[in-house]
């Protein structure tokens, strides 16, 4: 086990560099000047912007600056963005933001996706089945954004069930409907997902030998064909996170919360180039060990598969 | 699940039988059962008329989607505009029509790219084997680890100044959705072309000394892109989604370009007071969506021999 996580460890290495220069090239190509609107109303003066230029390598050709971008990170250090703030203090606060978010939406991706799965699975044809299949597609239908917006309004403005906007302090309480609406689409596909897994797997022989030797029903679907249909659905779990973080920016913006997606996205606009490369860098690292931490949870799911 | 092995079992179950009966391939097969699908040709016909609305517009309607009447601006549903009018005294019902173009030619587009460049990578991958397979999985991992939208989002600002003609645009939104999209059907087809070159009819097909190039052709991709056709299908509809979110974000398409995304971005504001605006082109969008995920379920189930 400690050999494979290694080997992973390795492995994600160059993973890591080729996708940081993806982004960082992407970054760095975007057209604009970085010292534009930085002296207010008149031009910045020509030390300045030798100074600005020296200070970010802006100079140096390409993969050199990249170089120099990663001998810095692999220091800890982010560099600062256009207002001088260190981009990992940003990160750190905004970070904490979308990490709730995010993790909530999980959760209710978790606990509503397979619940619902779960009963459509074992009463196949049934009319929970029916309704759970139909509504799963009539969100998967309706974009985010528009789920968003609709909520926002009649759950928030008419009903004023839920807070309309996330203030500074992201509540719990104020981050709830963003989290349906974020996790909203994963609910359908995690439902969709554990359905057809369960319904494949209580067809399988081993769930027929473990009801003919006398188990209860409830413990041959819950300890034998649950386990063994919740791979596929663990593995989707973890490769949606990174869509998670990635669609928090359209969620973000219509709850006008105060997180990582924004802070991408303002970077965007304002052509913050080294914030936009810390922040995405570090969503991508996350993401990567996030996928490790799922394939490492297939050992504990279905003992058959092993690391060694 | 491998089509390979139920090939191989129709095979054996036809020697044993001798010549009886017609031959039917896996595809024939497939092609009955999606005969009798109701949600296929619900699909298809949908399908249909939406490749139609976006080829020829002026089919559905006669009036100009840029033809402005101020004075009736935000008016609701009428016989003179039927679905109203929108912010700019547009006609919304023809909008939402010259609308379809864009959406149909961004999921088209970049299903066709994501397919051609996955697939090919994904054979090239499995048929080579050793140091090309481990490279080429690598360089895949490096872009899958970036998210759909939010490296979008900055491939579409890094080429901000260029290409601002409609097909520009759309063509950069396509490159933007494809660069990122065909590392998931790469995997796929990597894994499925896995499971169909042990097969004795590709060993045979070497044994008479049939060119690798041939092989591939005629022997391994048609047996194992099943798989990939469902997904991409799917994709199609998650893909003409993503455009609509780009648009919305305001770095997709942008007026005067006609789009749905455009018109709900437009539509959002005045959520409260002319819900109609946004109702139109979101519907359109969703059932867009839908019907390209009901004719991927519809194909997956029929390419499936265990739902039949």
């Amino acid at each position: 086990m400690g050999k494979y996580i290694v080997r992973r460890l390795l492995q994600m290495i160059p993973v890591i560099i080729g996708t940081t220069f993806l982004i960082f090239y992407m970054v760095f190509a975007m057209p604009g000047d970085p010292t534009a609107g930085k002296c207010g109303e008149r031009p910045c003066s020509a030390a300045y912007i030798a100074k600005y230029r020296a200070e970010h390598n802006l100079d140096d050709p390409l993969p050199v600056q990249y170089a120099k971008y990663v001998g810095k990170l692999a220091q800890g250090d982010l560099g600062t963005n256009q207002y001088g703030v260190p981009v990992k203090d940003d990160l750190k606060s905004r970070y904490l933001v979308t990490g709730k978010l995010a993790l909530m939406a999980i959760t209710v991706e978790i606990v509503i996706g397979i619940i619902a799965g779960i009963l459509a699975g074992i009463r196949k044809g049934k009319f929970i089945d029916n309704l759970v299949l139909i509504s799963t597609l009539f969100v998967i239908s309706i974009p985010v954004f528009v789920i968003g917006a609709l909520a926002q309004y009649f759950l928030g403005v008419r009903l004023g069930l839920f807070p309309v906007t996330v203030t500074q302090k992201a509540s719990f309480y104020e981050l709830l409907m963003p989290a349906f609406v974020l996790g909203s689409l994963s609910i359908a596909y995690v439902a969709r997902l554990t359905r057809t897994n369960l319904v494949e797997n209580l067809r399988a022989d081993y769930v027929r030998t473990a009801i003919a030797k006398g188990l209860s029903r409830r413990r041959a679907v819950g300890l034998h064909a649950l386990r063994n249909s919740m791979i596929p659905v663990v593995t989707f779990i973890g490769f949606d996170f990174g869509a998670l973080l990635g669609g928090a920016i359209v969620t973000e913006r219509i709850f006008n919360i105060q997180g990582i997606g924004g802070y991408i996205f303002r970077g965007i606009q304002m052509r913050d180039g080294v914030a936009v490369v810390g922040a995405v860098t570090a969503l991508v690292i996350v993401y990567l060990f996030v996928n490790l931490l799922v394939d490492i949870l297939y050992g504990v799911l279905d003992p058959r598969i092993s690391h060694e | 699940m491998s089509e390979s092995a139920v090939l191989v079992e129709g095979v054996e179950a036809q020697a044993a039988q001798g010549d009886v009966g017609e031959a039917r391939s896996l595809g024939a097969d497939a092609w009955r059962s999606l005969r009798k699908n109701v949600f296929f040709w619900i699909s298809a016909v949908l399908i249909g008329i939406l490749v139609l609305m976006a080829i020829w517009p002026s089919l559905f309607t006669s009036t100009d989607p840029t033809a402005s009447v101020l004075a009736e601006a935000r008016s609701r549903p009428s016989s003179s505009a039927w679905f109203g009018r929108d912010i700019q005294g547009y006609d919304i019902y023809s909008r939402v029509i010259y609308g379809a173009r864009a959406s149909i030619l961004v999921g088209v587009m970049t299903t066709a790219f994501t397919v051609l460049l996955g697939g090919a990578i994904g054979t090239i991958a499995a048929y080579a084997g050793g140091w090309a397979d481990s490279l080429i999985s690598r360089i895949t991992d490096i872009f899958f680890a970036v998210p759909l939208l939010l490296g979008a989002i900055l491939f579409m600002s890094a080429l901000s100044g260029t290409l601002t003609s409609y097909f520009g645009v759309i063509l950069k939104v396509v490159l933007a959705l494809s660069l990122l999209g065909w590392p998931s059907l790469a995997r796929l087809m990597r894994s499925s072309v896995l499971q169909v070159m042990p097969n004795d009819y590709v060993q045979a097909a070497r044994a008479l000394g049939a060119s690798p190039w041939r092989i591939i052709r005629s022997h391994i991709i048609p047996n194992a892109m099943g798989p990939m056709i469902v997904v991409s299908t799917i994709n199609l509809g998650a893909y003409i989604a993503a455009e609509a979110t780009l648009s919305f974000l305001g770095i997709g398409l942008v007026p005067p370009v006609i789009s749905w995304g455009v018109s709900i971005n437009d539509a959002i504001v005045g959520l409260r007071t002319t819900p109609h605006m946004l109702l139109f082109p979101s519907l359109f969008l969703s059932i867009t969506v839908l019907a390209f995920i009901m004719l991927g379920d519809a194909i997956r189930d029929a390419f499936d021999p265990k739902t039949r």
